[in-house]
């Protein structure tokens, strides 16, 4: 109502309007920045993809990825990550409707999708250097953890935030600085599910290949 | 000065939506069904060797993880050109850019280094 008093009192006065902005949401310049801030990991992946693809194939006489890799774990992997997306997917849907406890819900089994993914991921690691398969045992070894195990990281950290973001919707509720959050989360969360179809096609199914 | 200030409460006010995701169930279990296919048909191919050959196999694989990653990011990171006035997109393409320039040059140029670096048999002699 104070609003379009107030526009009807001025209305001899010009008004600009910002086009662009028609159907902008909340935090807006807070996505856009994250989503930069998205573009530049994106950078980072790039360039250890590009090391692992220059030195993919220099075993160095020791063990090659089909040698070291167990398709069918890395598929339960993927199952995880992928199911953890679109939990979170039901995380967002619930937030939408306001409702608190489905978000931390669909949030809480997120959450442990990420944890089986990074102890999938660990006791693949710990597997392989029990026999001998260090990052120091060849160039391929060295790119493969580096690119693995940045991955694997992010996934620690995300999982980190999620958890911190458990505690501040609990404490705050669905407030706009927590709803912004998460949604931030989200972007980080599925851009790592778009990190790993990378990893999977072209370490893990095209090492078993050759 | 008021005016795009008035202007910007009432469409807080019209939609009254702040902290809304564009996200919708229908778009997240269509791009789970899709992202699943479009996973196990490479893990098919390559754990059952359906095609008998490694090069069409990879070029196979590397297609549908170029699908996949546009099912992921239409369906689950809900990218399109008119979000925050089409920088995302903007954003999103010089990524691309760079990345396709750092991978290909990378990989051309290291491959060459290896061609010319591959060891000699001995009786060999450089030209």
């Amino acid at each position: 109502m104070t609003t379009a008093t107030a526009q009807q009192d001025k209305a001899d006065v010009p008004v600009f309007h910002l086009t662009e902005d028609e159907h902008e949401h909340s935090g807006g310049s807070t996505m856009l920045g994250f989503w930069m801030y998205l573009m530049s990991d994106c950078l980072v992946f790039a360039v250890l993809f590009a090391t692992y693809g220059v030195l993919g194939r220099s075993y160095a006489a020791g063990p090659s990825g089909a040698d070291l890799f167990d398709l069918k774990l890395v598929a339960v992997n993927t199952t995880m990550l992928l199911f953890s997306s679109i939990t979170y997917g039901f995380a967002m849907l619930a937030m939408d409707k306001g409702r608190q406890a489905a978000v931390q819900g669909w949030l809480l089994v997120t959450g442990l999708f990420g944890l089986a993914f990074i102890g999938i991921e660990l006791y693949e690691f710990h597997h392989m250097i029990l026999e001998g398969a260090t990052p120091m045992r060849s160039a391929f070894l060295s790119s493969f953890f580096t690119l693995v195990g940045t991955h694997g990281l992010h996934v620690t950290f995300g999982l980190i935030w999620l958890t911190v973001l458990m505690v501040q919707v609990s404490q705050r509720g669905l407030i706009e600085a927590n709803r912004r959050r998460l949604m931030c989360l989200s972007m980080f969360w599925h851009f790592l599910d778009v990190v790993w179809i990378g990893v999977f096609t072209f370490v893990y199914l095209m090492g078993v290949l050759k | 000065m008021s005016g795009p200030q008035n202007h910007s409460d009432a469409h807080g006010a019209d939609h009254g939506e702040h902290g809304a995701s564009h996200a919708t169930l229908r778009g997240y279990l269509t791009g789970f069904v899709l992202a699943a296919i479009l996973t196990a048909i490479p893990f098919w191919l390559v754990m059952a060797d359906v095609l008998g050959n490694a090069t069409t196999t990879a070029i196979v694989i590397m297609a549908f993880a170029a699908v996949q990653i546009v099912v992921h990011m239409i369906y689950f990171l809900h990218m399109n050109s008119r979000s925050e006035g089409g920088w995302t997109m903007m954003a999103l393409i010089f990524t691309i850019v760079i990345v396709a320039i750092a991978l290909s040059g990378s990989l051309w140029v290291m491959y060459h280094l290896n061609s010319n670096m591959m060891p000699m048999a001995p009786g060999d002699h450089p030209m």
